[in-house]
């Protein structure tokens, strides 16, 4: 008899070890002479489990994690193939209070099938959406992506379908889609998660843009730190385009889309969306002053749509269920669902996806269990590096972008980043403005300079040289890096800087040199 | 498994110009084609030799200036080559939430290297990197492109004894 076993390869998994885990297991299967079938899938996401190996049972899959090499053994003398009972067994993953409690509209699939096969994806639903795109025609299309709310998830929460709009209405001989899989926010990895586990979802995705706005070609620009994504992404075109989804004739309508996936090359501020296109045309990456917006003038000076991994990833389930389903979902101005993303030092970390207007307490203590070191919580950042650090009182924020812009935070990617009582805030706030140095384009003069006399002058405030005269200056500088500023890498930068020095003053005042503060 | 520069330097070829020209060549017709090559050569070669600017100046029509601000632009390129190991630790404020900063201080002084320096015997060179997605399993690091979570020096010496064997 057959068995069929589940093992993530997404690189949080190999992370911890699946690779080492599927050789035990093969070895294992074979001195034993067990027909054993390995499929290779995504993550769930529920990271503490990993590696979370799952057995296909009449009852459904069981799942069992982490698993260790050294626990293959003992799984199989407890009856592995048909779920039986062992310590690591944690029953249907489904079932699971992590994931019984999410939405998973776009992660539906991640985790459960084999990314490199069209075949599989189609048969948990894949390729509907582009059905129904095809069959409503662009307007229709760019219709439904507008009435379902939703918002670019790479940060800026840009109504996306009056952005498709755009687009599909220019007049342009050659017209791009481009996906920004740039994901450079620390505490951020569902696009990761999402290339490497569903790739297909954001072909498809892509792929409807690029029949709404008549766009003939697209470029994913997926950043060098995620080698695994680039290789998942590689493989899932070949594969959609040997089945005719991609090509010159994507799924016999007469429509061409050819895509191409490019590597970044370690520059966070690529991440910026202007800046993305000056490298897919192979120069440096500096920022463009707009208007023109890409929209408009974009890729090589033509229309171009730029929209992020989730963006793309969330469309494919609105086409098939509809607008209307997907704003169904969520809160205020915050429609649909967001894979949040819980990181750092925190019991349970993991992706969650569900309808905006969760609390971060929600999330922290409901799902994430509190910190890892099992000490108190004393700050979560969220939003990336150049998002706010909120102190334990503000915890009872909901997950919505009016409600963190409102109190001087933003959402950003989803990113939760957990830190406990050991954290020292002006050391954080010295990391946003040291990280901001290395990664500033340099063009405009507040992000360029700024960066580097923020850093000196906080080094002057912890060292205690007049503390409380150069924190002024401080919060000068940051005044005009946020109005003076180019784009966000510059203007954000003080959000994270006088997040720390508002709700956690205490940290700034002045200790002398007590802490090696490394400079790169 | 990754394709591209994270790959073993051990595998590297010796620089040369001829070959350089032929990996030019290949992409030469591509759009935007200088990263992909930058990216070809450094995979091939292990870093990017001063003498290929002009070459891809050339192939592409563009300035030496225009080739060389990219070169230097971006963190991943080298302009000499790695060791027969590269570690990236990533310094990102999800993975000093679980300690990465005074990590790495072990790790610099373990191996006695500094950032993006190489070891005496041109064994292992370290770099920093922010952000590599294994955010919630931290402190994390890319060994040869291979990623390693949890880090702790042990760890990282297991890691390298597994791309070593």
């Amino acid at each position: 008899m057959s068995i069929t076993l589940y093992l993530p390869k997404d690189a949080a998994s190999l992370a911890l070890g699946a690779d080492r885990v599927a050789r035990a297991l093969t070895r294992a299967a074979q001195a034993r002479g067990l027909d054993v079938e390995l499929v290779r899938t995504g993550s769930r996401g529920m990271l503490w489990l990993e590696p979370l190996l799952e057995v296909a049972t009449p009852e459904g899959r069981i799942a069992y994690g982490p698993v260790r090499p050294g626990d293959i053994e003992s799984l199989l003398d407890a009856g592995l193939a048909e779920g039986g009972a062992h310590r690591l067994r944690i029953g249907r993953p489904e079932e699971h209070p992590y994931l019984a409690r999410q939405q998973r509209l776009t992660f539906g699939r991640c985790g459960i099938i084999d990314p490199a096969s069209v075949e599989d994806y189609r048969a948990h639903g894949g390729y509907r959406g582009l059905e129904a795109a095809l069959a409503a025609g662009p307007a229709g299309t760019v219709e439904a992506v507008k009435a379902s709310g939703l918002r670019g998830r790479g940060g800026a929460g840009f109504p996306t379908g009056i952005k498709w709009n755009t687009v599909m209405l220019a007049q342009a001989p050659q017209k791009y889609v481009v996906c920004n899989a740039d994901e450079g926010d620390s505490g951020t990895f569902a696009d990761r998660m999402l290339m490497e586990g569903d790739p297909l979802t954001l072909i498809e995705g892509m792929t409807i843009a690029a029949v709404a706005v008549g766009a003939t070609r697209g470029y994913i620009y997926c950043r060098s730190e995620y080698p695994h994504a680039f290789a998942a992404l590689e493989t899932a075109i070949a594969a959609a385009e040997r089945a005719g989804f991609l090509g010159a004739d994507v799924m016999g309508s007469g429509r061409a889309f050819h895509l191409e996936v490019r590597l970044g090359a370690g520059a966070y501020i690529c991440g910026e969306e202007t800046s993305l296109l000056e490298s897919l045309e192979g120069k440096r990456g500096i920022v463009r002053a707009k208007p023109p917006i890409p929209a408009l003038k974009g890729l090589f000076g033509q229309p171009t749509l730029v929209n992020n991994v989730l963006s793309f990833a969330a469309v494919p389930w609105i086409l098939e269920h509809g607008g209307p389903a997907y704003a169904a979902y969520g809160m205020g101005r915050s429609l649909g669902t967001l894979p949040i993303q819980l990181a750092g030092n925190v019991k349970r970390g993991g992706l969650i996806e569900t309808a905006f207007g969760l609390s971060l307490r929600e999330v922290i203590e409901d799902f994430g269990g509190g910190t890892g070191s099992g000490r108190p919580l004393r700050a979560v950042q969220v939003g990336g590096p150049l998002g706010a650090y909120f102190p334990d009182t503000l915890l009872d924020t909901p997950l919505d972008y009016e409600a963190f812009a409102a109190k001087k935070g933003l959402l950003g990617h989803g990113g939760i980043v957990v830190f406990d009582d050991t954290v020292d805030l002006a050391r954080q706030a010295r990391f946003a403005f040291e990280f901001c140095a290395a990664e500033s384009c340099g063009k405009c003069t507040p992000c360029r300079i700024g960066a580097v006399r923020g850093m000196e002058t906080i080094d002057k405030v912890l060292a205690g040289e007049s503390p409380r005269e150069n924190l002024a200056l401080v919060t000068d500088l940051c005044e005009v890096m946020t109005d003076g500023s180019l784009c966000a890498m510059g203007g954000l930068t003080p959000v994270p800087v006088m997040s720390a020095l508002t709700h956690f003053p205490e940290d700034f005042s002045g200790r002398g040199a007590k802490l090696p503060l490394a400079a790169e | 498994m990754p394709s591209h520069e994270h790959a073993r330097g051990a595998s590297r070829e010796p620089w040369d110009a001829g070959r350089a020209a032929g990996i030019i060549a290949e992409h030469a017709h591509r759009e935007g084609a200088t990263l992909p090559i930058l990216h070809a050569l450094q995979e091939t070669f292990g870093y990017v030799d001063g003498e290929a600017v002009p070459l891809i100046a050339d192939a592409l029509n563009l300035s030496r200036a225009e080739i060389h601000g990219c070169l230097t632009f971006y963190h991943d390129f080298r302009a000499e080559p790695a060791g027969r190991h590269t570690v990236k630790l990533c310094r990102a404020e999800a993975c000093q939430a679980v300690g990465a900063d005074a990590l790495h201080e072990d790790v610099l002084r373990r191996y006695d290297v500094a950032w993006h320096g190489t070891t005496r015997d041109g064994r292992v060179t370290v770099e920093p990197v922010f952000c590599l997605g294994l955010c919630a399993c931290g402190p994390a690091a890319l060994v040869d492109g291979e990623p390693v979570g949890r880090l702790d020096l042990d760890t990282l010496a297991d890691a390298l004894t597994e791309r070593a064997a």
